[in-house]
């Protein structure tokens, strides 16, 4: 609705346009290529033709479908917990915070100046099966000699929900913070009771840090493979490990092209329906307000 | 690890060496190669069709005086003189020769190294090297396949033909040695704790006893595994039809509930010293260290149905400029006496049988713990073993580019269930 002339009706596209580029050159160009390389066949050294070959989804499938239901379901269970874990913690920064919040901010972030792996690595050995915690435990007849958590889900999940944590806690945190705690004063005000004033006021307010916040967890941990790596044993590979190999070591490039787009399918499907159930008009709304 | 002592340079070769991690968790080989196929929506092979060698190649060349030498971290012997570190035995390969080494530590994993110098060879341009180690699998295979690697001339190698051990000899992925020669070899095979075990383990088919449950890793690549697994159900790999690759894939599937987790290669020697695993497949060098640095208990056994052998090879890249230098130095190393100093050092299994005599002469002039440790190296049937334990070594398979793709999809879905 800009008042003024061609030039000034251009700016927003011109201010659009760096970003624009950037996602075209580096994200829909890779894009089309993998959907391409997904329905070729051959191999690294003859090279690749693109002949409809289907087959590598239907391969992917027969192959890995243990690992694709595995990575959504691990993805389900640490969103969950890292909703729970970091709704009252972001609460309590924002609410209770005064004027240390942007230090206990920077305690959330302060674990992402050590390298991913060593972090997920110092796991393995915190819990090593004779190691600090697992050992005194079982010297002192408290624990079952072969009692282990390393290569279980537990390992893979636990380092999930550790290292995907601060990326629930900020979207929260910033949701909860714009809410004017005079909203809440009103509500009681009005009668509600603490537990009323939380759900009919603050958590459909805090709605659009929610949706955020379950997306940028829900999204990457499906596709992750360093904890299971790392953490993981016979039955915890994650699809994220099975693109990786194939894709760098077989260098079978149309099975793994497949497995991405079919991941990504997933992902997608699964956003909308999310989205849909929790109503993005409302979300929208109520981010806008 | 298992000892506060500074890390000794034997154990961090063992960490550092051939096999490590090949699917390590986080890894950026063959990203360079997985960036090539960006460049055009159609993906071009890498393969290359170049004419065979010419016949006059060898003869057209001289002596330069110079080497360009690629090898793995702490696969040469070394001494620190002076603050610096040197190479006694290429110095004294440049005394005898006039040839100096350009000796450089930038191979660590197969794949990423050639990922680096493939471009080269695919532009038929030098890659900077005249000599360089790989080892036996599919990444030596993408070269020999890919016509890389110069053809040696047998007559520049008197020492090799003398002195090789026979088993090294001749392998089934470079019939006749064509391309390359061992530079040093393994065996992988099975180890375990018996304090833990409270048995020995003589049999593959032990690994399926219910005591053991939960309490076995094998390596997760998808090449020794599947190997190892065939050797154990009887079935020799190197003449392996799809079909036993699909009764081995099966095995494995029977024994995964038995198994702890797929452990990085190179990585049973963690596993076994925390007790993690009580039985794991392993190198037969990694044991050798792992059992000179803290944990003696470990033992490395051949199973009666057998082990693995794999080879590191040198070999020459096309487009080397100093082709003649490189023979003379493929040749030195097969001198006993040459191969002897090398195996005091780095304790893998040395091409050359009659290394041992020079040693056992070594010993018996050394004194204290010099001589405690040779006497060591001389004695562990890992670095020397017995003609018996050789003859149930099998080799690996030799894929075709369509072969290994169908071993692939057989085998990955197992090692990453």
């Amino acid at each position: 609705m800009s008042a003024g002339g061609g030039r000034g009706r251009l700016i927003p596209y011109l201010v659009g346009l760096p970003g624009g580029l950037w996602l075209a050159i580096f994200f829909v160009a890779p894009i089309l290529v993998m959907l391409s390389l997904s329905l070729q066949s051959g191999n690294a050294e003859q090279g690749f033709r693109f002949t409809w070959e289907w087959s590598n989804y239907a391969d992917a499938w027969e192959f890995y479908h243990t690992q694709f239901i595995r990575s959504i379901v691990y993805a389900l269970i640490v969103t969950a917990l890292c909703l729970v874990l970091a709704y009252p913690m972001a609460y309590w920064i924002a609410f209770y915070g005064g004027a240390r919040k942007s230090t206990y901010l920077f305690l959330i972030l302060l674990p992402f100046f050590v390298s991913f792996v060593i972090r997920t690595a110092s796991w393995k050995f915190i819990l090593n099966d004779q190691g600090i915690v697992l050992g005194p435990l079982k010297e002192a007849g408290l624990l079952p000699q072969d009692f282990h958590v390393l290569a279980t889900s537990t390992a893979v999940i636990g380092g999930l929900t550790y290292n995907y944590l601060p990326f629930m806690v900020l979207p929260l945190y910033v949701a909860l913070e714009r809410i004017d705690p005079s909203l809440v004063e009103a509500a009681h005000d009005l009668f509600a009771s603490r537990s009323a004033a939380f759900r009919k006021v603050v958590f459909p307010l805090s709605l659009p840090g929610v949706f955020a916040g379950v997306l940028i967890t829900f999204v990457p941990v499906a596709s992750d493979f360093v904890n299971s790596g790392i953490l993981g044993g016979t039955q915890t590979t994650m699809i994220g490990n099975v693109i990786q190999t194939v894709y760098l070591n077989n260098n079978d490039y149309p099975l793994a092209s497949a497995m991405s787009f079919m991941l990504m399918a997933a992902l997608l499907i699964g956003i909308f329906a999310y989205a849909r159930a929790l109503g993005t008009e409302q979300v929208m709304e109520v981010s806008q307000a | 690890m298992t000892t506060n002592r500074p890390l000794d340079p034997a154990l961090l070769r063992g960490m550092t060496m051939p096999r490590i991690s090949r699917r390590a968790a986080l890894r950026g080989a063959g990203l360079l190669s997985a960036s090539a196929f960006l460049a055009a929506c159609g993906v071009e092979g890498s393969g290359n069709d170049e004419a065979p060698q010419a016949s006059g190649f060898w003869d057209s060349q001289t002596k330069a005086g110079v080497l360009d030498f690629a090898n793995w971290p702490l696969y040469m012997d070394q001494e620190k003189v002076g603050g610096k570190v040197v190479f006694p035995s290429l110095q004294d390969f440049t005394k005898e020769t006039g040839i100096k080494v350009n000796y450089k530590e930038v191979i660590n994993e197969n794949d990423a190294f050639l990922g680096k110098i493939t471009p080269s060879l695919k532009a038929g341009q030098p890659t900077g090297w005249d000599l360089m180690v790989i080892t036996n699998g599919s990444s030596l295979d993408k070269l020999l396949r890919q016509n890389f690697l110069v053809e040696l001339d047998q007559s520049k190698l008197p020492n090799f033909q003398k002195n090789a051990d026979p088993a090294i000899k001749n392998p089934s992925y470079d019939p006749g040695n064509k391309y390359t020669i061992a530079w040093q070899s393994g065996l992988t095979a099975l180890a375990y704790n018996p304090k833990l075990t409270k048995r020995p383990i003589t049999s593959f088919n032990d690994l399926f006893d219910p005591a053991f449950k939960g309490k076995i890793t094998m390596f997760g690549d998808d090449e020794d595994y599947p190997t190892l697994t065939m050797i154990g159900m009887g079935i020799d790999p190197v003449t392996s039809t799809e079909e036993d690759w699909k009764r081995a894939a099966e095995k494995m599937k029977e024994l995964r509930p038995q198994l702890r987790e797929y452990i990085d290669n190179a990585g049973e020697a963690e596993v076994l010293s925390s007790g993690n695993a009580w039985i794991s497949m392993a190198y037969s060098g990694d044991i050798f260290i792992l059992n000179n640095s803290g944990s003696p208990d470990i033992k490395f056994v051949i199973p009666k149905e057998g082990a693995a052998l794999w080879t590191d090879n040198m070999m020459i890249p096309k487009g080397a400029k100093h082709p003649l230098d490189a023979i003379t130095y493929m040749d030195y190393v097969y001198r006993p006496d040459v191969a002897a100093k090398l195996t005091a050092y780095i304790s893998y299994i040395t091409p050359v049988p009659a290394a041992k005599e020079q040693l056992q002469a070594q010993a018996a002039k050394a004194k204290g713990e010099d001589k405690e440790t040779l006497d060591g190296v001389i004695s562990s049937p890992l670095v020397f073993p017995t003609p018996a334990d050789l003859s149930k070594a099998h080799r690996y398979r030799t894929l075709t580019v369509e072969e290994e793709q169908v071993w692939d999809r057989i085998f990955q879905p197992i090692v990453q269930s």
